[in-house]
């Protein structure tokens, strides 16, 4: 099921939740929303849902027009950030609820519903926990079984609301790669919304960056790591150096010194040259375009992470860079640095 | 989830449900309270002040008023004495003393008024010995106080325990650390931070028994000026058909106990800026 | 606890403790107020209910006059019971659920009766349906009587219990959230599918515990039935009522025994309150943790 979401405006009062988003969603992508808090990415998820409606714009699935229905009858499935597991229920009736509460004329009998709880709690492996009531699972059974739960009424869209955001690292890890697999075992269109980038670019197919209720950009994980297209995504997303700098006519200034790198087509005026912690290419004094003091040294496994206060400007600017360690680095050293691979964004907010 | 005009809200049902709520709470709240507004305003200024400052009124209004304000005052102490033994000590019996705090509460207020009634008798079990000492309280404006002390005892007891349960060890140790002894610790460091359900309980009790009817009518000796409650007198002037008097008390009762209610939610909000919430 | 622990523990609640002649006299103050004044009115309505004997004590009961009383006062409390049940959910719901403004205000209108004197809560339907009241003629042209009959006294009622449903279930269900209606309705259940399948069963609780609340101020409202009532014998006398009448005409055991009922619906509803209120705190985790 394909889904289209067009100039989607939402306003908390004077707020603007979502400021004019287009998204296209292909049939049986998994798509990650990724983005900071208040960036409206779970908004955006909501009013898709059906859950919450939007000020304008238009959201369709497979052509249809979606916001002439209600939540109930989009036939979406959707797993809500803390479970929202019917608590006095038991876990078998938890699944069953959405097959339970169809029309009489579509429900299946009491046999067919029984079958169809037992295939979905076999699918997320929690079939022993089947008389249990929520209170007595763990947080990563009890979001499995919202998975369940959700998938148990066939929707032809699956939304996930921070679904790992309430569990602990390591389960949090574990449950990824599941509903990675989960989902090329079920090739449902999926959705989920996540303000761990690590988790997105692990996860999603294709990752949707938003920021202040707008699309930052969308592209695959390798597009939105390695080309990031604003300040906000290469910030945002992986860790990043951000040194302010001056462009004039083809040549970037630091603190008032010319630095030996390409403007690159970008904008004369105030701007921010952003560079990755490890493309940073670590040379003798006068290598590189950009020299520094190394002032602390911690080694992580292969990596070493300096301190280095740059010389330009004094010495104010302190960044941290990752380095091999074929050359060890010590506290004192003068070095060259070299940003193998950079982009440079206008500063303006 | 919001219900905007023009907006549509998630869960279903707020159209409806609100249309029944605003329904019913007019047809049984409004309405009435609208006709008592009315019959108010159907007075002139003169006719008004002249039924509140007879002689009669004005007795009743000081009898009920200033007796629910001692009363008040009385369960304020009492209720601090009862409190603090409840939730500090240990005490054989604490559990059923604690439980028997609500009884005023939940007993229906004839019932309170023929006991208190008939204990207090000059021949009852604590009448008669009172009436050795020549303390009569039966049909005496004492025993108008007896009775709204009874009905008033639930609220300082039930407005402070939550606070003084939930109130920090370390703060005492620390008082005590710094040299205070007991009686500095109790009135400079916990009293002050009891204060604001102290006022609550005290507003409580005072607006339950200024209002109360059944509990009293029984002990008062319902004699006009003298031992006739404010409630008793509307309810006098209703059967002689002088509505407008009763309602021009009523009124007066009525504001009364709303201002009452207005300086509860205030101490609440101002108790709020002052503790920060745990 | 090791022996450090303890002493530690003690040495800590020492520095909390008054010295013991405090604490005892502290302690028999309360005992003593409570006793004369909660304890003691309690025994006595007992004691002169029996003091003519078990026989007397039950003839008492079974008087015509008593039955029809309780008849009434059954009839009543059932009466405003449902309806206020049901108008403290349909209000719980919208209060609850949804987002709007003016809600602290209508909360405050719903808590009114709770603080107007209940002799003004009668005074007002005395006003709308008295002889002299607004609708009153119109009621006497088409031979409906409202006031000193059972509607009026229903009515009354009413009033003095509206608001105890809907404040046992207004915080309740705002504390439980929407979250789980919100799931039902995803997974394409119908409003009253949601209300009955997901809300009720989280509020039963709370349901219980306002009923039984509102249960016992309609049974026993005396004030305000009082003003609305008439006090005809027979025909418009509850309970409550008929102790004051019986009272009056010093039928002391007769009044007592009446008043025994009522004391023991009042120390039912107290257990049943404890026992409620247990369940309202864990109610958050019905089983296991």
């Amino acid at each position: 099921m394909a889904i289209e979401v067009k100039n989607i405006v939402k306003m908390f009062g004077a707020f603007a939740a979502l400021d004019g988003v287009d998204l296209k969603v292909a049939n049986g992508e998994l798509l990650a929303l990724l983005g900071p808090s208040g960036s409206g990415k779970t908004t955006l998820l909501r009013i898709i849902a059906g859950l919450d409606w939007p000020d304008a714009g238009e959201v369709s699935f497979d052509g249809e027009n979606a916001l002439a229905r209600g939540a109930g009858e989009r036939h979406v499935g959707f797993v809500f950030q803390h479970y929202a597991l019917f608590r006095h229920m038991t876990v078998f009736e938890n699944v069953a609820f959405g097959l339970r509460v169809q029309p009489r004329a579509v429900r299946k009998d009491e046999a067919g519903i029984r079958a169809r709880v037992k295939e979905l709690l076999d699918l997320v492996q929690l079939d022993w926990l089947s008389n249990r009531y929520p209170s007595q699972l763990s947080g990563g059974q009890r979001q499995r079984i919202a998975l369940a739960r959700a998938l148990a009424i066939e929707p032809r869209i699956l939304l996930l609301d921070e679904p790992f955001g309430a569990l602990d690292a390591k389960v949090r890890k574990e449950l990824r790669q599941w509903l990675r697999s989960l989902h090329s075992e079920i090739h449902v269109t999926s959705i989920f919304v996540t303000h761990d980038q690590e988790e997105a670019l692990e996860v999603a197919n294709r990752v949707v960056v938003m920021d202040k209720g707008r699309i930052e950009q969308i592209g695959t994980p390798g597009e939105v790591y390695d080309n990031p297209a604003t300040a906000f995504v290469h910030g945002f997303i992986g860790e990043s150096i951000v040194l302010p700098v001056e462009v004039c006519n083809g040549c970037v200034r630091l603190g008032g010194k010319a630095l030996n790198i390409a403007a690159d087509g970008a904008p004369p005026g105030a701007s921010k040259l952003f560079v990755r912690r490890h493309d940073m290419q670590v040379g003798p004094a006068g290598s590189g375009a950009l020299e520094g003091a190394v002032r602390r040294v911690r080694t992580f496994g292969p990596i070493q992470r300096a301190e280095v206060a740059l010389s330009e400007n004094g010495g104010a600017t302190v960044i941290e860079i990752d380095a091999p360690r074929d050359r060890e680095l010590q506290s004192g050293d003068i070095v060259g640095l070299q940003p193998r691979r950079y982009r440079i964004f206008a500063a303006h907010d | 989830m919001s219900a905007a005009p023009g907006q549509r809200s998630t869960l279903p049902g707020f159209g409806l449900t609100m249309g029944l709520t605003l329904t019913w709470l007019s047809v049984i709240i409004l309405i009435p309270l609208a006709g008592l507004f009315l019959k108010t305003f159907e007075l002139s200024p003169d006719q008004f002040w002249g039924i509140l400052l007879s002689r009669r009124t004005l007795n009743a209004l000081r009898i009920s008023f200033g007796l629910a304000f001692a009363a008040a005052i009385v369960n304020l102490v009492m209720g601090m004495i009862i409190v603090w033994a409840l939730v500090r000590y240990r005490f054989p019996g604490r559990r059923i003393f604690d439980a028997i705090v609500d009884i005023p509460f939940a007993l229906p207020t004839a019932v309170a008024g023929v006991a208190l009634t008939s204990l207090f008798a000059q021949k009852g079990w604590l009448g008669a010995p009172l009436a050795e000492l020549g303390i009569k309280v039966a049909f005496t404006p004492v025993g108008i106080f007896v009775a709204m002390i009874f009905i008033g005892i639930p609220f300082v007891v039930r407005t402070v325990q939550p606070v003084l349960m939930d109130l920090d060890v370390e703060i005492e140790e620390a008082a005590a650390s710094l040299g205070a002894n007991r009686w500095h610790t109790v009135s400079k460091v916990i009293l002050p931070s009891l204060t604001p359900a102290m006022l609550t309980g005290f507003a409580l009790a005072f607006a339950r028994a200024v209002g109360e009817y059944g509990s009293v009518i029984f002990i008062a000796g319902n004699l006009p000026n003298v031992s006739e409650i404010a409630p008793l007198l509307i309810v006098i002037r209703l059967s002689e058909f002088r509505y407008a008097d009763a309602t021009a008390i009523a009124v007066v009762m009525l504001v009364a106990s709303f201002l009452i209610i207005f300086a509860v939610n205030r101490i609440q909000r101002w108790a709020q800026t002052r503790i920060p919430a745990h | 606890m090791s022996a450090l622990q303890s002493s530690l523990s003690s040495a800590r609640d020492d520095l909390r403790t008054e010295p013991r002649l405090i604490r005892v006299v502290i302690v028999a103050i309360a005992v003593i107020f409570l006793t004369v004044f909660v304890v003691l009115p309690l025994v006595v309505v007992f004691a002169q209910a029996f003091s003519k004997g078990v026989g007397a004590y039950f003839s008492a009961l079974s008087d015509p006059e008593a039955l029809s009383a309780i008849r009434l006062t059954l009839c009543v409390a059932a009466i405003s019971v449902t309806l206020n049940l049901v108008f403290g959910i349909v209000a719980a719901w919208a209060i609850a659920k949804f987002d709007f403004r003016g809600k602290t205000f209508l909360i405050s209108l719903i808590d009114l009766p709770f603080s107007v004197s209940p002799v003004i809560s009668g005074l007002v339907f005395v006003l709308l349906f008295g002889a002299q009241g607004y609708w009153g003629p119109w009621l006497q042209s088409h031979n409906v009587q409202v006031l000193f009959a059972v509607p009026g006294i229903a009515l009354a009622t009413i009033f003095v219990t509206f608001p105890f449903v809907a404040r046992a279930l207004i915080p309740l269900m705002q504390e439980q959230g929407t979250l789980e209606e919100e799931a039902a309705i995803s997974l394409g259940a119908s409003g009253l599918q949601t209300f009955f399948r997901v809300t009720l069963p989280n509020i039963k609780w709370g349901v219980l515990y306002g009923v039984l609340l509102c249960n016992a101020r309609a049974m026993g409202e005396f004030g305000a039935v009082s003003v609305v009532s008439g006090h005809i014998r027979g025909e418009t006398n509850t309970m409550p009522l008929l102790v004051e009448i019986l009272y009056n005409e010093y039928q002391f055991v007769s009044s007592f025994a009446i008043a025994s009922l009522l004391a023991m619906l009042a120390l039912i509803t107290l257990v049943a309150k404890t026992v409620l209120e247990r369940h309202l705190d864990e109610g958050q985790h019905p089983r296991g943790d």
